[in-house]
């Protein structure tokens, strides 16, 4: 057991990205983050792999979900939120002067812990983000709902209730229909932080199930407090201790030979 | 010693506070309970009609004979009558007196005398007794005795002619004046009101060309040109309503009154005849029923103490209305600036707080603000921009139906940003982020998610402020509500809303009948009447409110995770 104030020592080079990833799309360059004077993330960098799911583990407060928040920039909707480094997106600097925010929002989508549908039917949810696009057109917007929907595999459940309230359905339908609201305007990223945290066993497999079909058209980050959800759909993992990235790699290898003490403290349940 | 114990025991168990709690609440029920009976009481009993009195009064050596309405007795000190000049031979500390209304205002010095109980005699209620409601000199209590056309005898009451046949001709011939009279309403109001309103036009037209330069020749003549038009079309239906008066001149009818004088009166004064003795239920039922809609629908007549109260509960509803369309928007986007933009640092709390005390400032204030910038200041402005040749008379330049609904957003302004401010922040914040992540700018954020959600706390804010608005007058006194006011606010002519018209309110409607009229036995009966109206106006805006948020609190229920 370690005890919490004790200081991490840090290998400079064990936190570097790492080398050789095949088709890294997300490259983050010592990000740093404070709010105010406390500091949430310390020289944060590491390369994500396209088409992969990521999942960000570690012990609560960490800052995997702000770091999280950074790829799409939410997180800078706190107040007195300083951040320094930066993330590219396809080689291109999200913190750039001249991304356009919303833009940069549509390409990369974020899935949040508690499922927040809108007061509004299941139709208008999905095809919101559609709508603050512009894109009108009765088809195209039929074809888009119905098509996330079955990506998020929600069609058979709803496709009888599409305009009745989204607030009807079960927390766990309401959070496969946050993901098909997502997805309709087809982002490059998905971020989900913590998905599954507030729904039933049986939901949670099914938001799994899914996030293993989800990849093969999206990049997928997700955050989880629960190891063995990280084990089950992540083809990396990245640990991170106190606002610093302690180990990233291959899940299987962070799994069962994680090359960091703490690392192997916090799987194996001494920590955490 | 024991009961003692049990008595503190029973006070230290909840059952006192339960009683007093609710004791306290019975107490505020009943209270307004009462009030509302009170008022309910009062002022419908003046839609009834009331049995008229015949009775011979002693007076020193004499007798005469009275007719009226009986208003109400009460018991009297002899003490506070002898101290008043009447002697009593009574060994009786109080007696009774009757109050009584009397008619026929053009004879007599007071409409209403008292009466000791004692000195009346001989009463009955005739059954051919009639009021006559005149639109001058108030009610004439008598008999009908004759009818005359064009000084002719046409009918007189006899021996071959009997009381119900007078009476039926009478009622004939009164309705054919009463068409008539509608007819020359109509001339009046609307067609040489047209013309009228066409030569100050003209007359302002020209003023506005000469403002603008020294007026040349052809223009002169074309304005002269149309201003003949018009007059000659003045005289002819000048000519018309000479006729048509002469016509409605020619029935006349004679009434023998209380001292048993027979007079002769015109009727066409006569707006409605009645005898209340010999009314059955039903009659009187209707006659409450036709007495309450010419209240409700009816312009007031003699120094508001007669006819009805149209106009003010016309003025009350459209002033509401115009200041729920100003204040909304105005404290909606203030509250979202507040809740949603402003950096929330000691200045925007010092603003909230500035606020929420602004919501305290006594409503004369803002009456005396609105005076001052409303009136004065912008309406000033705009009469020297736009209606220069208006000037000196001043078009918004004085009180008005704009300035008194601008006022009283004004002064409802703070509960409708605190009720905003309170819904905006009730929003969960995953809401917000689930637009925000669906690449929805903030403004977009705020128009497509937030404010739906929010817009049944802005519809409680703008019921607050209907509450408050609908029950002002102290403000309105300065900035646009008079005691009488001929037209409405809202006609067929351009452009149909006169937002610059004074109008009349409910709420000094109250007050001018109750404290400035002539008359104040007449008009307490209309002030309960009154009051009851604006109870129910404010009611009934409420509650149309009330539905409309019930309505958008169904559609956008705030989250609520199911889990």
């Amino acid at each position: 057991m370690i005890r919490m104030d004790t200081q991490i020592p840090v290998d400079p080079t064990a936190a570097s990205p790492e080398p050789d990833l095949p088709n890294a799309r997300l490259q983050v360059r010592d990000l740093s983050l404070n709010y105010g004077d406390s500091r949430a993330l310390s020289n944060i960098s590491l390369d994500l792999p396209g088409n992969r799911v990521t999942a960000f583990i570690g012990p609560s407060g960490c800052g995997k979900s702000t770091l999280l928040r950074c790829f799409n920039r939410m997180s800078e909707l706190a107040a007195d939120c300083n951040i320094s480094g930066t993330i590219l997106l396809d080689n291109e600097d999200i913190y750039a002067r001249s991304v356009n925010v919303a833009e940069l929002r549509r390409r990369v989508g974020m899935v949040f812990q508690k499922p927040n549908p809108f007061p509004a039917s299941v139709y208008e949810n999905v095809s919101f983000g559609l709508k603050i696009q512009g894109i009108r057109k009765k088809r195209v917007v039929d074809e888009t709902v119905e098509w996330a929907l079955r990506s998020a595999a929600l069609w058979d459940e709803v496709k009888d209730r599409l305009h009745e309230s989204a607030l009807g359905l079960s927390g766990g339908q309401q959070q496969r229909l946050v993901i098909a609201r997502t997805i309709a305007i087809r982002p490059e990223v998905l971020l989900l932080d913590e998905p599954a945290s507030a729904l039933d066993p049986i939901s949670t497999l099914k938001i799994e199930e899914l996030i293993h079909e989800l990849k093969r058209d999206f990049t997928i980050l997700i955050v989880t407090h629960n190891m063995q959800q990280a084990a089950r759909v992540s083809d990396y993992t990245a640990f991170l201790h106190q606002g610093r990235l302690i180990e990233f790699g291959e899940t299987e290898k962070l799994f069962t030979r994680p090359s960091r003490r703490q690392t192997e403290d916090y799987i194996t349940g001494r920590y955490g | 010693m024991r009961s003692d114990n049990r008595l503190m025991r029973w006070f230290h168990t909840d059952t006192p506070w339960v009683w007093l709690n609710a004791g306290a609440v019975a107490l505020c029920l009943l209270t307004l309970l009462g009030i509302l009976l009170l008022i309910s009481a009062q002022g419908l009993a003046h839609f009834w009609p009331a049995g008229l009195l015949q009775a011979q009064v002693a007076t020193d050596s004499q007798s005469r004979r009275i007719i009226g309405e009986v208003i109400r007795h009460e018991q009297v000190p002899v003490l506070q009558l002898q101290e008043a000049g009447i002697s009593l031979d009574t060994d009786q500390t109080e007696v009774q007196r009757t109050l009584i209304r009397n008619g026929n205002r053009e004879f007599s010095d007071n409409d209403y005398f008292w009466v000791l109980e004692s000195a009346l005699s001989d009463r009955h209620y005739p059954d051919h007794l009639a009021v006559f409601e005149r639109a001058r000199w108030g009610r004439l209590y008598g008999y009908l005795r004759e009818l005359s056309e064009d000084g002719a005898l046409l009918m007189r009451q006899g021996p071959d002619t009997d009381q119900e046949a007078l009476w039926h001709e009478f009622e004939q011939r009164r309705q054919r004046t009463e068409a008539l009279q509608r007819e020359i309403d109509r001339i009046e109001s609307n067609m040489l009101g047209q013309i009228n309103r066409t030569l100050e036009q003209l007359r302002l037209e020209q003023r506005r060309l000469e403002l603008l330069g020294p007026l040349q020749v052809p223009q002169l003549e074309a304005l002269a040109r149309e201003r003949a038009d018009l007059e000659q079309d003045y005289h002819l239906l000048q000519k018309r309503l000479t006729r048509l008066q002469q016509q409605v001149g020619r029935n006349r009818f004679r009434v023998e009154m209380a001292d048993g004088q027979v007079l002769e009166f015109a009727m066409a004064d006569v707006i409605r005849a009645y005898r209340p003795n010999g009314m059955g239920l039903s009659d009187k039922l209707e006659h409450f029923g036709i007495k309450l809609w010419e209240f409700l629908s009816d312009s007031p007549r003699e120094g508001n103490t007669e006819g009805g109260v149209f106009p003010a509960l016309f003025g009350t509803v459209l002033m509401v209305l115009l200041m729920s369309l100003l204040v909304t928007p105005f404290g909606v986007l203030a509250a979202v600036y507040l809740h949603e933009y402003a950096y929330q640092g000691r200045l925007t709390r010092l603003i909230r707080i500035a606020v929420n005390n602004l919501a305290g400032v006594p409503s004369i204030v803002y009456g005396i603000f609105g005076l001052g910038f409303f009136v004065y200041f912008l309406g000033g402005s705009i009469d020297a921009l736009f209606f220069p040749e208006v000037l000196p008379a001043p078009t918004f330049g004085t009180g008005g139906l704009l300035w008194a609904s601008a006022t009283l957003a004004l002064l409802t302004l703070p509960v409708v940003i605190v009720a905003t401010e309170e819904g905006l922040r009730t929003i969960p914040t995953s809401l917000r982020e689930g637009a925000l992540a669906l690449g929805a700018t903030r403004a977009e954020t705020l128009w497509k998610v937030v404010l739906p959600m929010a817009s049944p706390a802005m519809m409680t804010g703008v019921i607050l402020a209907i509450a408050r608005a609908a029950g002002e007058v102290a403000p309105l006194m300065l900035v646009g509500v008079v005691k009488l006011v001929p037209q409405l606010p809202v006609d067929g002519h351009f452009p149909y809303l006169h937002l610059d018209q004074k109008f009349m309110h409910l709420g000094f409607h109250i007050y001018d009948v109750g404290f400035h009229s002539a008359n104040t036995e007449a008009a307490q009966p209309l002030v309960y009447a009154t009051a009851l109206l604006l109870l129910l106006v404010i009611l009934l805006l409420n509650l149309s409110a009330i539905l409309m948020r019930n309505h958008l609190r169904a559609r956008f229920r705030t989250l609520e995770p199911e889990l």
